[in-house]
Parts: structure tokens; C-alpha cells; sequence
């Protein structure tokens, strides 16, 4: 029998949601695992298989001098790496920290050195080592996923588009809910990947999947000035779980 | 003669934990649960953001429990508001976290703890000899899922609630293709009760005080008083008079205990044992051919009763669609005023304690946050001694493993309990 391609899944500072999406595949997790080994995975199992990996699945992002090192690591001994979700990909809802002025975050996040090791950002995977792939989102949809492993098996490139989640509402045949009902949107300069949900449930899209590709938030934010959202809304609205990503960093900025 | 026993990196929990025992001459002279998941501060983050982002925003401090961080904090602003959601609104939070315990405990039964009873390493492993028992627990868990999705929009991260209620509510039509899933998932979950009850448990029956909700009519998620089976009877804004938090040098998490007495227990098997007369009959008759009484100290047969809670869910949620009427708005407005608010859910893994304190503006001032791995902590730790104590004859290797499975008894959410540091003050 041929050998199956190890797989590894590291977790960093997370939620573990974008992991258990892995195991949220149910009807397809035992046939996964006919074609490739889950070499390492802690949340699911005590057994562990040693690297090289041949595709590792990084969630979290790094907030600690020790992790640096350890993302290091895992970089030297995985083939194709992964960063999986908004953690890996932009820091996360935990790089909020980046933006506060130290004075007045001091005594929330400084802890006896003793006691807490933390560096001053959090930041993405790709931050500090180089990353093959990046899936989006907060979570990860466990379709992306499933493409992104299929496809890494074929070896192809997955099928995944850096569109907005306009376009995908527009698949889904929603009415628009910022034209219809004016209700503050960032479909249009959000990364798709989640099927347009928010809109689908009468919500504006809040971002969770990160910016899309060459977005233009500027544009989109004058259009959420004159349905009355107030400058300091327009900060948290980008600042929020892909608050470091470039797009939304500035955007947020330009209102502070 | 000493020993130690080392878990660098404990498997099969949510989240980054480490055990260490010392033994010395045939005694044990020290457990630590270490936690070393790094902290995200979400106390800090929550400073300065709306209201009405707590639900999306605390979802994110646990991707297995993100319900139960949108359930009590909704709760604690809506408490803080004067608002009061009732009728079907009401039922659906329930029915979403009907959703949420059923695939939670089902993850944990079947992939998580199972495999200690059986000494598998996981449960892919396991499938190999048991290929139709652990394809039982992922579909459970797979329809648990899907309630998530259907009412909150998807299971990890739900976008769908709000404070006052749900952005948008399904038709009763929505609902009702659920019925046939939930009815196989009921007697799946009967199956599933059976099964765990004929599995060996350790001797160990420690003197638990046991804290859950408690509610006059229900079996509790959202609602109720927080009680013990030694006398706590208390509403939900005590909270922080009975209970206070201490800091201990090798965690990033912090420890709870009930001021007057100590440590004490959260999860299914302090609900159960609070609530078991709210159970219906049928469940309290499967429980009971299993082997529990109405009342279980065993933390071992702890997955005897999430496999009881999977199956009240089941029911629960079968009786919710039944009667389930599509409200006329989604949610009742929140106007903000300034104040604090106070609210304890039953996450999975027990007692979910969120307080904010708001300005007029809607603004959050302050935050805190116990989630339930942190109430267990020193509880887990005592378990730990005493399985020790009792199993010191063993093999290394396989006191290692009863000490990880007592852990696992607890379901620890690791990325749940670090988040909340008092942390020091450090001039520079
Ligand atoms: S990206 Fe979101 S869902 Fe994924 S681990 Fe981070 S907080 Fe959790
Ligand atoms: S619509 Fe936006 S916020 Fe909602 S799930 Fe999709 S990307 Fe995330």
C-alpha cells in the first residue's frame, strides 16, 4: 500500500473552533482517514506519529515568546503548511491588544512576568514563518476545508475564490440588506466563504472571514456614514476578528 | 523511592493542559493541573465595545461552547435592560442549546472519554473494531450540529443571536425536518446511555458539592437559581458573594471556590443531581437501567449522565418543535441605559457566570467572566489525588492513563478557563 500523507493539526492562541471543524465533518472523517494518517492531532487523540508532516493545519495565532520557537519548529518539519482561520491568518479577535495604548492596557494585560509570558501583539502565522495557504474565516467553513485537503491530495490548487460575500448573496439570490433595509453591511469588502450568511439570517456581515481580495472599505464606509453609523461604530465594525489584517487595520484607523 | 508522573500535553481536551504528579515513597506528595494555554484577555477586549457585541465577541473564548457564551450573555444585558424574553423566543434558545449540549457530549462521549473505558488511543482507532458505534456518536453529534445551524446559522460561532433575541426566526416548516432526525437521534442517545452503562468504573466516590441552576419547572439552561446539595440557594447576581477566584503560580488559569466551604463541582453530573426530578420519566428510567440512582458521585459515570443529558436534549427539542409557533418579531429592542447585569447559562460543562457593567451609551465599562473548567479545577486536582492514592500499584503507563481519563471525566475546556486572569498591575 502506497503511504498515506501525514497530517498534523497545531493549535496556538485560539478558541479550538477552527480544529473542531475538522471533526465537524462527520459524514467524511472515517473515509478521510483511509487517505491520509492524522499523525497529530491533541484534541482527538493521545496517539502521535513523528514529522516530518506531509501537510500541517496551523490554528491560533502567536502571543508568546515560547511560540515563536514552536511555530519555528513546526515550519521545519511540515512539507505544506496551512494557517486555518482568522487567528492564523490575522492575529484574531486577541490582537485587539495591538491597538490600545500600552498606558491604558497595562493593567489588563501586563501580568507578573512569573506568573504569564505574553508579547505585546498577537499576530498571524504568516508573520512569522513562510505559509503555503491561508483559509479564512472565524470559523473556517468545513467545506473550504475539505476542498483545501482533497485538492492538497490531488495535488492541485484548492478552489477556493478571494471574492466578496456580495457575490455570493447574489448566488444565493438574497434581496441586498443594505439597499433593501439599510442595515449596515461589510458583504462588500469581505472575504467570501460562508455562503453569505449573515445576510441570509437579515444580518449585516460582520467580517469574520477578513478582508477580500483588493477590497475598498473607504468607499464602503462613506456609504455606511450616510446610513447614519456613527464614526466610533465604524472603528469596532472593522476592528473586530481580522482587526490586523491590512485592509481593516487602516480602515478602522482612518476613523479613530 | 520517588516517581513522577508527566502529561506534557494532555490529549483530548479542548485546549493546552498539562498534569503533573509527584511520588515519593509511596505517597503522593503533589497534583498539578497545569494550564498553560496562552490568555487572550477578553476582559480587556470587551472594555469599550457595545452591548449588543458581547454575544459575538465572547463566542469566540470557546469554538466547542459558543452557545453558551451568546446564552449568558444575552441573559446578563438583557437582565441589565429590564427586558424579558418569553414564548417562542424563549423556546428557541433552548432549542439552540438543546443543539449545542447534544453535540458537545456527543463529541465527548464518543470521541473523547469512550476510548479511555475501552483502551483505545482514539476513537478513529476505535472505529476499527467498533466501526457502527463510533458512526452512531458522529451522526448524533452531526444532528446536535445541524439544530446549532438551523437556528443559530451555523455550529461553531453562530451569527443568529442577539440581545432581545435572533436576527431572523425560522418558519415552523424549518423546523419540522428535524423531527425525524431527532427521533432517530433519541434512540440513539437511549442506545448510547446503555452502552457507556455497561463500561468498568474506578471505585471513587468523593463528598462533591454540587452547583448548578436550578429552575421550579425545568431542567435548566438559561434560567433559574444556582444551588448545591449543601445548602447554596442563591440568585444569580450572588454570584460573586459566594464565590471568589485565587491565583495559583503554574496555571494561566484561575481556580474557583465556594467561600464558606471550598471547592466544588460543575456539569452534567451536578445538574443531574440538582435537577434529576425535572427529568422526564422516560429519562429518568434509562438513567436508572444504566445504573445511576437519582444521585451520582462518581466522576467516572460522568459519561453515563451526558449520555442521559443527550437524551433529555433529544427529547427536549422534540417537544420544543412540537409546539413551537413562529413568534411575530425576531427580538424585542434593546435601548441601552447604564447598569449591571448578571447571568449564569449551563454551558455542557457546567455553569457559565458572565457580569457586565454598561453606560448609557451601551458601552461596556467592565466584564468578567467564570467559565466552568476554572470552577472544577481544584475539584479535578483532588480526583486526581485520589485515584493516585488508590492506584499507586499500577504500571507507569497505566496510572498515566487513568489520571488523563480522570481528567477527561471533567470534559475540560482549557480555551475556556485561561481568558479570565486577575492580572497585576506593573509600572514601568
Ligand atoms: S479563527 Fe475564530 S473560530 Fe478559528 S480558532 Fe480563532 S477564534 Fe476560533
Ligand atoms: S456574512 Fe460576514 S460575518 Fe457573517 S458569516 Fe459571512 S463573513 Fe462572517
Amino acid at each position: 500500500m502506497k503511504r498515506r500523507p501525514k497530517l498534523a493539526v497545531w493549535k496556538f492562541a485560539s478558541c479550538d473552533g477552527c480544529q473542531l471543524s475538522l471533526l465537524d465533518c462527520e459524514d467524511e472523517l472515517l473515509a478521510l482517514t483511509e487517505r491520509i494518517e492524522i499523525a497529530y492531532f491533541m484534541e482527538a487523540s493521545r496517539a502521535t506519529v513523528r514529522g516530518p508532516y506531509d501537510l500541517s493545519l496551523v490554528e491560533g495565532s502567536i502571543t508568546t515568546p515560547y511560540d515563536i520557537k514552536r511555530i519555528q519548529k513546526i515550519r521545519r518539519s511540515s512539507k505544506f503548511l496551512v494557517a486555518i482561520g482568522a487567528c492564523a491568518t490575522a492575529g484574531g479577535i486577541q490582537a485587539l491588544r495591538n491597538f490600545t495604548e500600552v498606558e491604558k492596557y497595562l493593567p489588563l494585560v501586563y501580568a507578573r512576568p512569573e506568573y504569564i509570558h505574553t508579547l505585546e501583539k498577537s499576530s498571524p502565522i504568516a508573520a512569522q514563518v513562510p505559509v503555503d495557504f491561508e483559509l479564512r474565516g472565524c470559523p473556517i467553513n468545513k467545506i473550504q476545508l475539505l476542498e483545501l485537503i482533497s485538492a492538497f491530495l490531488q495535488g492541485r490548487r484548492p478552489n477556493i475564490h478571494p471574492y466578496s460575500v456580495c457575490w455570493e448573496c447574489k448566488m444565493r439570490g438574497n434581496i441586498c440588506v443594505m439597499v433593501a433595509h439599510g442595515i449596515p453591511c461589510l458583504g462588500p469588502v469581505t472575504h467570501a466563504g460562508c455562503g453569505a450568511l449573515c445576510p441570509t439570517y437579515q444580518r449585516g456581515c460582520y467580517g469574520c472571514f477578513g478582508p477580500k481580495e483588493t477590497p475598498n472599505p473607504a468607499s464602503l464606509s462613506a456609504r455606511l456614514r450616510a446610513l447614519g453609523v456613527p464614526e466610533d461604530d465604524l472603528v469596532r465594525l472593522y476592528r473586530t476578528f481580522n482587526a490586523e489584517a491590512e485592509p481593516f487595520r487602516q480602515e478602522s484607523a482612518a476613523h479613530e | 523511592m520517588s516517581k513522577t508522573i508527566k502529561v506534557d500535553y494532555l490529549a483530548r481536551v479542548e485546549g493546552e493542559g498539562a498534569l503533573y504528579i509527584r511520588i515519593k515513597d509511596d505517597r503522593v506528595t503533589q497534583v498539578q493541573l497545569k494550564i498553560f494555554e496562552p490568555p487572550r484577555f477578553f476582559e480587556a477586549f470587551l472594555q469599550g465595545r457595545k452591548f449588543t457585541e458581547a454575544p459575538d465577541i465572547t463566542a469566540r473564548i470557546c469554538g466547542i461552547c459558543p452557545v453558551a457564551y451568546q446564552m449568558s450573555s444575552v441573559h446578563a444585558m438583557e437582565q441589565l435592560l429590564g427586558l424579558k424574553v418569553e414564548g417562542p423566543l424563549r423556546e428557541l434558545r433552548r432549542l439552540i442549546y438543546c443543539g449545542e449540549w447534544i453535540e458537545s457530549h456527543g463529541l465527548h462521549v464518543y470521541m473523547l472519554h469512550a476510548p479511555d473505558f475501552l483502551g483505545y488511543a482514539d476513537a478513529l482507532q476505535m472505529a476499527r473494531d467498533y466501526p457502527e458505534v463510533v458512526k452512531r456518536g458522529l451522526k448524533l453529534k452531526q444532528i446536535g450540529n445541524e439544530l446549532v445551524a438551523l437556528v443559530g446559522g451555523r455550529e461553531v460561532h453562530p451569527i443568529n443571536v442577539r440581545v432581545g433575541g435572533f436576527y431572523s426566526v425560522p418558519r415552523k416548516k424549518d423546523l419540522v425536518p428535524m423531527v425525524e432526525k431527532l427521533k432517530w437521534a433519541r434512540d440513539a442517545a437511549l442506545e448510547t446511555v446503555r452502552w457507556v452503562g455497561t463500561f468498568d468504573f474506578p471505585p471513587v466516590e468523593p463528598e462533591y458539592e454540587f452547583v448548578s441552576l436550578r429552575h421550579p419547572q425545568e431542567y435548566p439552561f438559561n434560567e433559574g437559581r444556582l444551588v448545591s446539595n449543601k445548602g447554596l440557594d442563591i440568585a444569580v447576581d450572588d454570584f460573586e458573594n459566594h464565590f471568589e477566584e485565587e491565583h495559583v503560580p503554574y496555571t494561566t488559569a484561575l481556580h474557583s471556590v465556594i467561600k464558606a466551604r471550598g471547592a466544588y463541582y460543575v456539569g452534567p453530573m451536578a445538574r443531574y443531581n440538582n435537577n434529576f426530578d425535572l427529568l422526564p420519566s422516560g429519562v429518568q428510567a434509562a438513567a436508572q437501567e444504566a445504573g445511576l440512582t437519582s444521585f451520582c458521585r462518581n466522576p467516572f459515570q460522568s459519561i453515563i449522565v451526558r449520555s442521559v443529558e443527550i437524551l433529555y436534549a433529544c427529547e427536549e427539542s422534540l417537544r420544543i418543535i412540537d409546539q413551537y409557533e413562529q413568534p411575530d418579531r425576531p427580538y424585542l429592542e434593546a435601548e441601552p441605559r447604564a447598569g449591571v447585569g448578571h447571568g449564569i447559562s449551563e454551558a455542557p460543562r457546567g455553569s457559565l457566570y458572565h457580569r457586565y457593567r454598561i453606560d448609557d451609551q451601551g458601552v461596556i465599562q467592565e466584564a468578567k467572566i467564570v467559565p466552568p473548567t476554572s470552577q472544577n479545577q481544584k475539584t479535578v486536582e483532588s480526583d486526581l489525588y485520589q485515584v493516585a492514592v488508590q492506584n499507586l500499584h499500577l504500571p507507569e503507563d497505566q496510572l498515566t492513563w487513568l489520571c488523563e481519563q480522570a481528567i477527561r471525566n471533567y470534559d475540560p475546556c482549557i480555551s475556556c478557563s485561561v481568558h479570565f486572569l486577575k492580572l497585576h498591575l506593573e509600572r514601568h
